[in-house]
């Protein structure tokens, strides 16, 4: 089933200061989107928002034609952070939390938190203290945690900026799988690693969107010049 | 026999003559001295668990919701941590008399004006502990817990849950003062003999007599209970669950 | 030096060689106290009969008696009420009526006071309290010969290894001021300003006077041992102590003087004869 997601106008102000203006967004099932940018331009900002996390001071979210406010986007989406956070307890205490708060039984909660743990490769770890992992561990039962939910959002921020490359590309195989049933929404300064993932790339600068292509043509023609700056590394902010 | 007054001169140096009372009391299966120890144990865990109740829920709004105020409620209950017994004491007896407001329910000289007394007394320092606790778990927890569906109380459970070491250690803190304490069981319970006579005023009652063996043997129950449990609740925050 | 009233055990004490010199001081009567409705109706009865009435209102469920249960002279006053009339502590804290306080006076006497219950209390706590308006408890029974209470002075045993650190010197100067003409009069005077009546009959104007016979006669039995207020061996180079003012024999004015000083040549040969037998 495609799903599509869309941000219109999305606004933030902070204190008197602006982190996201005027910021458009489209994704959808089967593609994986990321949103780049130089550190402080907002990535961060714009994908609490659209997980849910944090409620925009101007503009709106619609899935599917249909206009979602903040507590259902919750239910849509989930969001992965950049610093994975373990609940104390095992890693399947950690990928069923969010299937036992919603009183799932517990044959699919099984079911479901073997099904994640599958797709991360962490078959086996069930009964691991997850505080006790590698941090590239930990960030794939992260994933897990957020694929046993089948939401069908699931926005990732930087994905692998705390990890080692070894890590880094089991966790971009994940996100490549997971994309195929979900809509990927992903933030990472990392443009190598955009290119590898994504379908379509957005340049967030200053909480503004200066440039939104399918990834081939933002390399060879990026439009905006902050864009080019940007890929070629010599962006100031 | 057992806490009665001895005619025996000091064989030994008063802490030794302690000492082996303390074995032969606790060996020898006194009843006065069970029965103190029962009691004290049944008025502290009591009055503990009774705080609790309601220290461990206001905590949780202390820790999670900001209101005016609430810094100076925090101050309030870390400055009432030390209040003196004998003080709380005074204040509570003052209440509970015949003359006073609540002296129709008759609970004065009562295990159950000890159990009232010792919750009042450690109900800041379960507030303060846990509070803290409860502060000090990661805020990136509950962003987790929000994004994973968890509504408002549900990211509350996750806090406490993962402050409950935090918890029981301040439940812990609170029973060891409410057990050690003497100025609220002597002013609230009157230490009557097999009634509201506890550990800390059967202590202060041989002391006073001049029965410093047996003062020591209730002194090292005492000592022993508080440093035993520090122990066993510390062996399982450890062990792997 | 210890103020104490509880012979029994002062005498203890002095066989303990813990004790030198003892001087009785003073004395005045416990009182049983309780609430104005007297539930077990002890009202002007004697100590005895009282203590009976209150125990079986108590195991009737009618009364509650509070005891200081401390070992204190009060407590040793109660305990032998309670033995004159048959009745053992031991037994009786076996029974629901018969509160233990563990306390001091004034503890016990707030805690009868809340139970509404009857205790044994001296005089002057009493007062004290029940002038503060702390308690409500009234007199209900009073000057008896069994309630009689002796203070007495004991100095310690500068020969006790044990006690070198105790002020000897310091400890029979203020005995020796306390039955002076000066110190007695602090206990004749004492508590005539705030509660309007003597709560101490000081000793040694008595025993000079020999006005009351029964009264003293009642000392005797209670706080005399072998006969004398502070037998030979418990006295330590005090015979000036002891003169004119120990003898309770009931001579003539006229003779006391000269039973006096042959009382004192008397007693200067039996402590030669202590001293020599102890060497």
């Amino acid at each position: 089933m495609i799903s599509h997601l869309e941000a219109q106008g999305l606004t933030k102000m902070y204190d008197g200061s602006l982190a996201l203006e005027q910021v458009d967004v489209r994704a959808s099932t089967r593609q994986v989107t990321s949103v780049v940018g130089v550190n402080g331009a907002g990535k961060t900002t714009l994908l609490r928002i659209l997980a849910g996390l944090d409620t925009p001071s101007e503009g709106k979210i619609v899935m599917d034609a249909r206009e979602l406010g903040v507590e259902e986007l919750r239910t849509h989406c989930t969001m992965i952070f950049q610093k994975s956070v373990m609940f104390s307890g095992t890693v399947y205490d950690n990928v069923a939390y969010g299937l036992r708060i919603n009183q799932s039984s517990k044959q699919n909660i099984q079911d479901r938190v073997g099904m994640a743990l599958a797709m991360v490769n962490l078959n086996g770890f069930e009964k691991r203290k997850a505080r006790n992992l590698s941090s590239g561990e930990q960030q794939r039962v992260a994933i897990a945690r957020a694929l046993a939910l089948e939401r069908a959002v699931l926005l990732i921020d930087e994905p692998t900026a705390n990890l080692d490359p070894a890590n880094a590309i089991i966790v971009e195989q994940i996100i490549r799988k997971s994309a195929e049933s979900r809509v990927v929404l992903l933030s990472t300064h990392n443009l190598p690693q955009a290119r590898r993932l994504s379908h379509r790339i957005i340049h967030l600068h200053s909480g503004r969107v200066v440039e939104e292509q399918d990834t081939a043509s933002f390399f060879a023609n990026p439009r905006d010049e902050r864009t080019r700056l940007f890929i070629s590394g010599e962006l100031q902010f | 026999m057992g806490l009665d007054y001895g005619e025996e001169d000091f064989v030994l140096d008063p802490i030794s003559e302690g000492v082996i009372r303390a074995i032969q009391l606790i060996l020898s299966g006194d009843p006065e001295v069970y029965g103190i120890t029962a009691l004290s144990l049944f008025v502290s865990i009591s009055g503990t668990l009774l705080s609790s109740v309601w220290s461990v829920p206001l905590s949780a709004v202390l820790a999670f919701r900001n209101f005016p105020g609430r810094g100076v409620i925090k101050g309030l209950f870390n400055a009432l941590i030390g209040i003196p017994t004998v003080a709380l004491g005074l204040c509570l007896y003052l209440l509970l008399s015949r003359s006073g407001p609540f002296g129709i329910l008759q609970l004065l000289y009562t295990p159950y004006a000890i159990i009232i007394g010792q919750c009042v007394l450690v109900t800041p320092i379960i507030v303060s502990f846990t509070t803290s606790a409860l502060e000090s778990v990661d805020p990136d927890l509950r962003t987790l817990a929000r994004t994973l569906g968890a509504s408002s109380r549900q990211t509350d459970a996750v806090v406490l849950r993962e402050a409950q070491w935090g918890v029981v250690l301040a439940v812990l803190a609170a029973f060891n003062r409410a057990f050690a304490e003497l100025g609220v069981a002597m002013m609230l319970g009157g230490n009557i003999r097999n009634f509201t006579r506890v550990l800390t005023t059967a202590i202060a009652l041989q002391t006073a007599m001049g029965e410093i063996a047996v003062s020591i043997a209730l002194s090292i129950i005492l000592l022993a209970i508080v440093v035993s449990l520090s122990i066993v609740i510390n062996i399982a925050r450890k062990s792997p669950r | 030096m210890i103020l104490v009233h509880d012979p029994t055990s002062e005498y203890r004490f002095l066989n303990g060689s813990y004790g030198v010199n003892r001087r009785i001081l003073a004395d005045n009567f416990f009182i049983i106290v309780g609430s104005s409705q007297d539930s077990a109706g002890i009202a002007g009865k004697s100590p005895a009969d009282a203590l009976r009435q209150i125990r079986s209102a108590g195991l009737d469920g009618r009364a509650v008696w509070v005891s200081r249960g401390d070992n204190s002279g009060t407590y040793s006053k109660e305990v032998s009420l309670w033995k004159s009339i048959g009745l053992s502590t031991q037994q009786l804290r076996t029974e629901k009526w018969y509160l233990e306080a563990g306390s001091g006076m004034t503890a016990t006497l707030q805690l009868a006071n809340e139970k509404r219950a009857y205790t044994l209390s001296d005089i002057g706590t009493y007062l004290s309290n029940f002038d503060k308006h702390n308690i409500d408890l009234v007199t209900l029974i009073q000057a008896n010969k069994s309630m009689l209470n002796v203070y007495s002075a004991i100095a310690n045993n500068p020969h006790n290894a044990n006690m070198t650190r105790a002020n000897y010197a310091g400890a029979m100067q203020l005995i020796r001021y306390l039955v002076s003409d000066e110190g007695q009069q602090l206990f004749a005077n004492y508590g005539v300003s705030n509660y309007g009546q003597a709560l101490f009959q000081p000793y040694v104007p008595l025993v000079k006077s020999q006005s009351n016979q029964t009264l003293l006669g009642w000392i005797r039995e209670l706080a005399f041992f072998e006969g004398s207020e502070c037998p030979p061996q418990f006295r330590n180079n005090s015979e000036d102590l002891y003169l004119l003012q120990g003898s309770v024999l009931t001579f003539p004015t006229s003779y006391v003087l000269h039973f006096s000083s042959w009382a004192w040549i008397m007693e200067r040969r039996i402590l030669y004869w202590t001293r020599f037998q102890r060497a």
